[in-house]
This record gives structure tokens, C-alpha cells and sequence, in this order.
């Protein structure tokens, strides 16, 4: 009963993570490909684009800290970090990444440090949530197959 | 029987090495290619790529990065098509940006193929079905 509720759970927090658009169906192919082999594949690669997200932040920070700005460094660095959220399906990231790769074109710094704010939000709320995801399905058992929700 | 380099593998998993300077990438990549059955050796530049293809003499294709730091994929594609011993190596180029000239360019040089990422398992089956048996 309890195994099964947890089920739910996951299931449930899955469904929200992609009806409120912090994932899209990339997030789907990356299921797709965990087997027997890499049974958690998903979580590695998830724990991965965090790891390198967070340098990659530090660095857009760092960056966007030196006067005068080297707008074309900045936008090296998100060209890398749009491409990770991209990889793993981090919609709502992966938009606001957009944004502040326009922002870094046009060399508007205010427009910079206003949407880094907010990817710096993003990210952190969808590290929070994927963390408390994974730790459900830890807690339900070897990782199931993807499961798109039907139309 | 020794394998040919860029031809089909004549015995064996064909051999795929990936170029992805993203750590995120090149795990899903290689992920890809082992779940197709091919062997995967994964590196993160242009320039271990080049070391890697100087040591080994059994890889059958090769799938890079277009925006890597100190050597650009294109650049990496030129070295490899420049080389008496790799340019039968067939090379196909990834990206996150559809960016014409720059996908024009590449094929000019000789890449077989380019693909936008997020790159997904039926691109990868269809270049393999393509190079590799």
C-alpha cells in the first residue's frame, strides 16, 4: 500500500513538473534510454548538469562582476548552459537562458543582471524539485520506464 | 581480420568515439550509441580526440560538438579530413544552433552529416545505419 502510494507521488510530481513546464519532452528521451544497464541514468545525468550548471553560474557571475563587461564571455558561458538545460529537457531554464543570451547580444547589462536573477531562480527551484523527485523514486524502487501521460 | 578505418567494422561492435566538450552531452550521447550496441569511447576536446584517433586504429565514426573552446568541431573536422589515415573516418557534426552557413561549411569540408541537438536515439540510428553495420 505504501509502495504504491509513493508510485502516486512520483507519478503525481512528474505530471507537475511538466504541466507547470519545468521539463519537456527531452526529459521523456532521457527516460527512454535508462535500462537494465543504466538503471539510473536520468538521475546521473541530472546530477551532472547540475554540477557543471552551478560552475557555469559562478562563472556568468563572475563575468557579469568586471567592469567593463566581456559581453562575448558571457555569452560563450550561457551558449554552454543553454545547451546543457536543453539536453535534459529544464524548459523553463532553458527560456531563460534564451533571454539572457539576448539580453548579452544586445550588450544591455541591466537587462543581463535582471534576467540572471531570475536564472538564477529558476535553476535553484528546479534543483530543489528534481532533488525531492529523485529521492521519491529512490524511495519507490528500481527506476520504471518513461511514462508519458496519455493524451 | 583488421578493421578498416571509416568503413564498416568487419568484426566486433563498430566503434563510435563522441567529442562533446558538455559532460551532460556527452553522457547522453554515449548512453545513445551503447543502447544501439556500438562501442563508445567519450572525449571532452578536439585535441584528446586527435590523440585518441593517433593511438587507436579501429574507429568507424565520429560524432563531435560544433562549439568546443580551444578547437572547434569544424576545426577538428578539417584536421581529420586533412589526414591520409583518418579522412575515410566518416565525421558527423552536432549543434545546438541551426546556424546555414555554418552547417554548409561543415558539409563542404566533408562532415557526412549534421544534427541539431538535443540529439535524439532515431538521428543516431539513422547516421548508424547509415556508416556503420
Amino acid at each position: 500500500m505504501e509502495y504504491s502510494n509513493l508510485r502516486r507521488q512520483a507519478a503525481y510530481m512528474k505530471k507537475s513538473l511538466f504541466d507547470q513546464g519545468y521539463l519537456d519532452e527531452q526529459f521523456y528521451q532521457l527516460e527512454e534510454l535508462q535500462d537494465d544497464v543504466s538503471p539510473n541514468f536520468v538521475e546521473e545525468v541530472v546530477t551532472l548538469f547540475f554540477r557543471d550548471s552551478a560552475r557555469l553560474i559562478s562563472n556568468i557571475e563572475q563575468a557579469l562582476d568586471k567592469c567593463p563587461q566581456e559581453f562575448s564571455k558571457l555569452n560563450a558561458f550561457v551558449h554552454q548552459l543553454k545547451g546543457s538545460t536543453s539536453s535534459i529537457g529544464a524548459s523553463r531554464l532553458k527560456n531563460e537562458c534564451t533571454r539572457f543570451r539576448d539580453y548579452c547580444d544586445e550588450e544591455n547589462l541591466e537587462g543581463c543582471l535582471k534576467s540572471f536573477q531570475k536564472l538564477k531562480r529558476e535553476h535553484a527551484v528546479l534543483r530543489q524539485k528534481l532533488e525531492s523527485y529523485f529521492q521519491l523514486l529512490r524511495q519507490v524502487g528500481p527506476v520504471e520506464k518513461a511514462t508519458r501521460p496519455s493524451m | 581480420m583488421a578493421m578498416e578505418r571509416g568503413c564498416k567494422s568487419t568484426g566486433g561492435e563498430p566503434h563510435v568515439l563522441a567529442v562533446d566538450d558538455s559532460s551532460v552531452d556527452r553522457a547522453v550521447i554515449a548512453n545513445v550509441l551503447r543502447s544501439s550496441k556500438y562501442r563508445v569511447t567519450a572525449v571532452d576536446s578536439g585535441k584528446r580526440a586527435l590523440e585518441l584517433l593517433g593511438l587507436e586504429r579501429d574507429v568507424n565514426m565520429i560524432i563531435t560538438d560544433y562549439w568546443m573552446p580551444e578547437m572547434t568541431g569544424y576545426e577538428l573536422l578539417k584536421r581529420v579530413k586533412e589526414s591520409s589515415e583518418l579522412k575515410q573516418i566518416p565525421v558527423v557534426i552536432m549543434s545546438s544552433e541551426n546556424v546555414p552557413n555554418r552547417i554548409s561549411r561543415c558539409l563542404e569540408e566533408g562532415a557526412e552529416d549534421f544534427l541539431l541537438k538535443p540529439i535524439q536515439p532515431s538521428d543516431v540510428s539513422r547516421l548508424c545505419s547509415r556508416f556503420l553495420r
